[in-house]
């Protein structure tokens, strides 16, 4: 793909995108974002339009669509509202270790249903005292006979309120670090499962992040997904496939906060001329412009590493940060460029800026990135 | 039923256009083409009026190679085939109604479904020249369809207000902005387009003299507005009006 050039497939997919989030994201945008609601009126249509699961393979009732064609469309979702794009694309994260470690009875189990109705399924890793440190989880399965039983507590989970089924981490050696650790998919409507309040976050405040706590869940041994100890890396190369999703809505969020930026700049008058003819703002826009485009290829780069069967962790890592780092630069920009405009909700950007913190932190923190990229530099 | 819906290739309503070097034209390079929003209207209703009654809606346009891409897309909101006449030097429209009427001859279909314009030259004549062309009864600038037996009921837009013509199938319909409001192409409508079949056709093969008769000669833009003006009193307006404006 090194002509840059997307397919007629591609824009087709962009073009619906774009659509839908201008016309139906962007009209709920600012109504999720003050009241916290669940979008489930956007998410129906998205499921409708086939926008959600896409990437599920053809043979469990999916499109099949690659990775590049779904960081094209997140792109586009992100543009319309990060927190409603999160809430839509958060159960590709909990199917994708499903996807690349699920035996065909998971994926059928699993995947299937996805097809044919509306499900939401969760990515339950993170914990109160365990985020970036994966390997200092707590939440312990310990083997009974034909069951594993589950106890522990998961902490900002997306989607959790939502969920038919969690993909969870556990350690099953608890001395082992992260070899000591498994995969289980954990239906929500057992005995044990509860599901804490929604929380109230800065930003991306339509996606509904909760803690969920396991108490004596008696878990199938089916659901284990690959072997025991496998779950580090089940988890970790999940993170290859999310990573270039999740940048790819920083990018469509720093694309939208650089055009509100743009016609604002057009728009206002100061000292007799329009804002950007004071080169102290044309210039943060044009720096908006270049990082909008580098995060973009970097994106497209990681996606399309992954549809060629290669291993892509030190860009998407490249990706996940520059986008990260950007989007929430550009946002704080953007706001800078409004003035006292800009730090007002009747404005579109401070919601930006909200919304554009947590990119450097979920998937991954925008330090972690770096501790893959200099391990990566440094290795051997 | 077999509906036939033309699609017309045309540059984004939304793209800042140019006028071409030679003032003899609009500079298409680089600009973003999409389907014409009427015609998209005139797919809908097809495909709203095939869900009803069953049949089919093949889905045609003239023009260059790339035109199959806004065939796709009518494909992928769910029509069932398309037909693409190749054509890559100027047309006027009798030339295109001189096409379409083959195309028509050949698939035989009891409606063709036609935006009332294209929003790019505006010229609101391929349509009644086909009709003409075919001795085809017509019906523009529809805002409500219904069929019952051979019969075609429609509601348009006139000056005074809304007129209702029956029109006896096979005929030319022609749709105006408030008929329907398109539908999205689904995800798997799009992926299902691929394997639609487009049929090719070179317009030369029709041995048809497409010489346009009409040239389009010179462009220009309109001239740029004038700022308006606030005058203090209605004295002054009188004035203006008279003396400036010179309209009273």
């Amino acid at each position: 793909m090194i002509g840059f050039e997307l397919s007629e497939d591609q824009k087709q997919l962009r073009h619906l995108a774009h659509e839908f989030a201008k016309d139906e994201i962007r009209k709920k945008a600012a109504h999720y974002d003050e009241t916290g609601d669940w979008p489930s009126d956007v998410l129906g249509k998205a499921f409708e339009l086939g926008l959600v699961n896409a990437h599920i393979p053809t043979e469990y009732g999916g499109l099949g669509l690659g990775a590049l064609d779904g960081a094209i469309i997140e792109e586009e979702l992100g543009w319309g509202c990060t927190g409603i794009a999160t809430a839509i694309t958060a159960n590709s994260l909990a199917q994708i270790p499903v996807i690349v470690a699920g035996s065909d009875e998971q994926k059928r189990k699993w995947l299937a249903p996805f097809a044919s109705e509306h499900h939401i399924c969760a990515y339950a890793v993170t914990e109160p005292s365990a985020g970036s440190d994966v390997a200092a989880i707590q939440t312990i399965a310990v083997k009974k006979g034909d069951k594993y039983v589950l106890n522990g507590q998961k902490m900002w989970i997306t989607g959790a309120g939502h969920a038919s089924w969690y993909f969870v981490l556990a350690k099953t050696d608890k001395d082992a670090g992260h070899k000591g650790m498994s995969a289980f998919i954990v239906p929500k409507n057992i005995p044990g499962v509860t599901i804490g309040k929604k929380e109230r976050n800065m930003g991306q405040c339509a996606s509904d992040t909760r803690g969920i706590t396991f108490e004596d869940v008696e878990i199938p041994v089916e659901n284990l997904l690959g072997k025991e100890g496998d779950g580090f890396v089940i988890a970790m190369k999940a993170f290859d496939h999310t990573r270039p999703l999740v940048a790819a809505a920083a990018v469509g969020l720093a694309r939208a906060a650089m055009e509100h930026a743009i016609s604002y700049a057009k728009e206002r008058k100061t000292f007799g001329k329009p804002l950007w003819h004071h080169e102290g703002i044309s210039f943060m826009i044009a720096d908006m412009a270049s990082d909008v485009e580098a995060s973009r290829l970097l994106v497209w780069k990681s996606a399309s590493l992954l549809d060629q069967k290669k291993k892509n962790t030190l860009v998407a890592a490249y990706a996940k940060r520059f986008a990260a780092d950007s989007a929430m630069r550009i946002a704080t920009d953007a706001v800078q460029v409004f003035g006292g405009n800009g730090f007002n909700r009747e404005y579109p950007v401070e919601k930006l800026m909200r919304d554009a913190k947590i990119f450097q932190i979920y998937e991954g923190t925008s330090q972690i990135q770096r501790v893959i990229i200099a391990r990566e530099l440094f290795a051997g | 039923m077999k509906i036939l819906v033309t699609v017309k290739r045309v540059t984004d309503y939304e793209a800042r256009l140019k006028i071409k070097p030679s003032g003899e034209g609009i500079e298409t390079d680089g600009v973003n083409m999409i389907a014409n929003p009427f015609d998209e209207i005139a797919v809908e209703e097809a495909l709203r009026l095939v869900e009803k009654h069953g049949g089919e809606v093949c889905v045609v346009s003239v023009g260059a190679t790339e035109a199959a891409t806004q065939i796709r897309s009518a494909l992928a909101m769910g029509a069932d085939r398309g037909v693409l006449v190749l054509h890559d030097q100027p047309l006027d429209c009798s030339g295109i109604s001189l096409l379409l009427e083959q195309v028509a001859l050949q698939e035989k279909p009891d409606i063709i479904l036609m935006g009332k314009q294209a929003v790019d030259d505006d010229s609101h004549q391929v349509a009644e020249m086909l009709a003409e062309r075919l001795g085809f009864g017509q019906a523009t600038q529809a805002n409500k369809i219904s069929i019952e037996g051979n019969l075609a009921t429609v509601a348009r837009e006139a000056d005074g207000g809304i007129e209702t013509l029956g029109v006896q199938l096979p005929c030319v319909i022609t749709t105006d902005l408030r008929l329907n409001t398109p539908r999205y192409a689904s995800l798997p409508g799009i992926m299902k387009a691929k394997k639609k079949p487009i049929d090719e056709k070179k317009a030369a093969d029709f041995g048809l003299d497409l010489t346009p008769k009409v040239r389009m000669t010179h462009f220009e833009f309109p001239p740029k507005k004038q700022a308006g003006q606030i005058v203090p009193d209605v004295t002054t307006l009188l004035a203006k009006l008279r003396t400036e404006a010179k309209v009273l």
